[in-house]
């Protein structure tokens, strides 16, 4: 079998270090995550980073299918290679890997991208507060957020100044209040490593109030704020930073668009969209060139940075993502017993087996995935609805076939401060105009106009897409039980996690949970994914 | 009548930057309340804005200048101490005036 | 009291119901497109209801610049004049009912130039 050592053994370059981990979604166990086999791209992104799935990413970074590298980056076989290779993740172990990376580089930083206090249970019923105590016992020194807001705009400021205070920095430049456009948070940190002055720039997600309720951050306005970041930018610089990093939480769309035209920026290490590429884009823009990544999620990597300065000025760089194989590296032993601590008054209520699965749930991909099927058919099928949506959320651990869903494993799919579910009569035009406006969160053309989630999963009614046409164009053929949808007509639509103000519904676990534990067991699901229009050989469709 | 308005007027250099918030609902004349009767238009029309006695901006707005509007613009030509005033009048006739220092 | 207004408000161009009856109102229909002119703001609108809007001009002589959200029902925001040593810089936030154009339209040296952006409001919800 391979060790650690020669699995991570890494030299150190260069004498400025970022280690950088980000959507980690609260998830301190490790898990089994199945990566995309759909992430289209489409215009100047078609078959570009990271718009690659399986094969086609394994050959734009010279991998070989079945190994331990391909069971990391993509989902090809991923039952077998899942078996082979097993769990990843988990903050005893990525905390093992950190203190290794720390070791052989001195003063490195660590980054937290954000998307780091939700996405569990214990994230939710502790107010955040497990992921706050992880995150300081694992030695972040600076973060930005995004879903950290639904905790709500009081409890995030109590964190950053209490618990964070004089040991994280929490950074924004984009965060500003609604009445004079002030800065919330600093907008950037500035450190001295190895004599070397740095700044890391803070960019939290842009679209945090469209996305998720606004009422949870009533005061704050967010945005890309372009302008801002090259002003602050050049503000670091003026400050005495040979080296600029963005900590950016933008997706990695939009922070490929920014580095073509921000000045000045060495590195934006990304996170939102999930994606675990295993090389950075070089990006040009007026000013020199810009590095970009994205290090995936729920704790499965961890990206590590060199640069080597001298003069003033970088001279190189060494880029690797780091996968965290939980059988390979030994669990940290302190992180463990925090673990252990932080779960014990959970523990049973997050061990209940509500049902066996007979087939492998996961959510992440552009269109339905099996775990998101199952809960639009619970939905359906305990709202009696004939349609239900579910959000497009790009978190969400995986299941092996033939294992036990556990409490745990239903709320690592559900568990938001506003999980209610809906039940809502929508007229058949309104279905198309929801459908549309998500379709072009997803594909419009400019990723200054995306948001960097998936497409509404979709329960009863079938449809077909069309990513390249325009919005209003993209969705067609919609159909319920074979009859096409009629713009006059009104139907049952049952969803959850609704971004308005005042839902009551009970919470989606709730009726998922008891679907599941009256079902005992679940047959694969048959995916309801829509038929693709104009989409064919893209490299962002696995074959 | 109405809310005082907050004003900030920064002085760096020879440029004055002004901040305003006011606190005006700008009825668009085009929502229905509760009861379904119609809320009838009621917003700002006029604001015009003076360092000292000199005019530094004058703005005529819509209504469609969202709910309590905010204003800012740079001017040259104040100090520190100099005051800025702004004063605005709605449709209804209603108007008020208030005032800052510059920082 | 008795304050002096330098502009008078111009209801013909408030109440127009189309862009152009707008900019034909205040005067501004023979324009050209300027890239001196801009309109920066959010490409999504976080609530329709508050979106800001900074309309700015490098042209020399800028007298006046106007606001005019192309799909609201009354196009027409808002219309500045700029007093000489004021810049013709002008931040504020408009309602819009939906995505639309939003144009800056001004006047300089007594010629009209325009720059616009679109600006998206939408539903919402969703996220990586
Ligand atoms: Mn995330
Ligand atoms: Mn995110």
């Amino acid at each position: 079998g391979q060790s650690a050592d020669t699995l991570y053994s890494l030299p150190r370059f260069g004498n400025v270090h970022f280690l950088h981990f980000t959507d980690c979604h609260a998830q301190l166990q490790p898990v089994y995550f199945r990566e995309p086999s759909v992430n289209l791209g489409l215009g100047e992104a078609r078959g570009r980073m990271p718009h690659l799935v399986g094969e086609h990413l394994l050959r734009a970074v010279g991998a070989r299918p079945n190994t331990r590298e391909a069971y990391a980056f993509t989902s090809l076989n991923f039952e077998k290679a899942a078996q082979t290779y097993g769990k990843v993740g988990g903050f005893a172990h990525l905390s093992t890997l950190v203190k290794r990376m720390r070791a052989s580089r001195p003063g490195a930083v660590l980054l937290d991208g954000g998307d780091t206090w939700q996405g569990s249970a214990t994230a939710l019923w502790t107010n955040g507060q497990d992921m706050v105590d992880a995150c300081l016992a694992l030695g972040v020194d600076v973060m930005t957020a995004h879903w950290e807001m639904t905790l709500g705009d009081k409890r995030v400021q109590e964190i950053v100044n209490k618990d964070f205070k004089g040991k994280v920095d929490f950074v924004a430049q984009n965060i500003k209040t609604n009445d004079f456009g002030d800065q919330v948070f600093s907008p950037f940190s500035m450190k001295e490593m190895n004599g070397v002055q740095v700044a890391i720039i803070g960019q939290a997600f842009p679209y945090t109030p469209i996305a998720n309720p606004r009422h949870m951050v009533p005061d704050w306005s967010f945005g890309i704020q372009e302008e801002n970041m090259q002003k602050t930018v050049d503000e670091a610089r003026a400050k005495g930073a040979k080296v600029v990093v963005v900590l950016s939480h933008n997706g990695m769309d939009v922070d490929l668009k920014m580095a073509s035209r921000v000045r000045g920026i060495d590195a934006i290490m990304g996170g939102h969209t999930h994606d675990g590429m295993p090389a950075p884009v070089v990006v040009s823009n007026a000013g020199g060139k810009t590095l970009v990544t994205n290090a995936g999620s729920n704790s499965k990597f961890l990206g590590v940075l060199d640069f080597d300065v001298r003069g003033g000025k970088v001279q190189g760089y060494q880029y690797r993502l780091l996968p965290v194989f939980a059988n390979i590296l030994p669990a940290d032993k302190e992180m463990e017993a925090l673990i252990t601590r932080i779960r014990a008054p959970y523990e049973a209520k997050l061990g209940e087996k509500l049902a066996m699965t007979e087939g492998t749930l996961y959510r992440r991909g552009n269109f339905n995935g099996t775990f998101d099927q199952l809960i639009v058919d619970a939905l359906m099928d305990v709202k009696q609805a004939e349609i239900a949506f579910s959000p497009g959320f790009r978190w969400g651990t995986s299941l092996l076939p033939n294992s036990a869903i556990t409490m745990e494993h239903l709320m690592d799919q559900t568990a938001t401060t506003y999980s209610h579910t809906t039940v809502s009569n929508l007229s058949g035009a309104m279905i198309k105009t929801i459908m549309e406006d998500v379709a072009d969160n997803l594909f419009n053309p400019d990723p200054y106009y995306q948001q960097g989630g998936d497409m509404v999963r979709v329960g009863g009614m079938t449809y077909a897409i069309d990513p390249n046409a325009k919005m209003g164009a993209r969705i067609q053929d919609m159909r319920l039980g074979g009859k096409p949808i009629d713009a006059a007509k009104v139907y049952k639509v049952a969803g959850w996690a609704p971004v308005a103000e005042g839902a009551q519904g009970e919470p989606v676990w709730d009726v998922v949970g008891g679907w599941l534990r009256s079902n005992k067991t679940v047959k694969a699901r048959k995916l309801n994914a829509p038929r693709l229009i104009g989409v064919k050989g893209n490299p962002g469709l696995m074959a | 009548m109405g809310n005082p308005m907050r004003i900030r007027a920064n002085a760096s250099g020879d440029t004055v930057e002004v901040k305003v918030l006011i606190r005006h609902d700008m009825e668009t004349g085009q929502r229905k309340d509760a009861a379904g009767k119609a809320v009838p238009a009621h917003f700002i029309q006029t604001l015009v804005a003076k360092c000292n006695d000199k005019v530094v901006l004058d703005a005529e707005m819509g209504t469609s200048i969202s709910k309590d509007p905010f204003l800012s613009f740079k001017f040259k030509g104040g100090a520190k101490g100099d005051k800025v005033t702004v004063s605005w009048t709605d449709n209804k006739g209603d108007s008020r005036t208030d005032e800052a220092v510059i920082a | 009291p008795g304050e002096v207004f330098a502009a008078e408000w111009q209801a013909g161009a408030f109440d127009a119901k189309s862009l152009a009856d707008a900019v034909k109102a205040i005067g501004g229909a023979n324009y050209t497109v300027s890239k001196d002119v801009s309109v920066s703001g959010p490409e999504i609108a976080e609530n329709g209801a508050v979106v800001p809007v900074v309309v700015s001009s490098t042209i020399p002589n800028t007298e006046m610049i106007a606001i005019l959200v192309e799909k609201n029902p009354n196009p027409l925001s808002a219309r500045f004049t700029i007093p000489a040593g004021t810049e013709p810089t002008v931040s504020t936030r408009v309602k819009m009912g939906g995505t639309s154009n939003v144009h800056a339209l001004v006047k300089a040296d007594g010629k009209w130039f325009i720059a616009s952006k679109e600006i998206k409001v939408t539903l919402g919800g969703c996220g990586g």
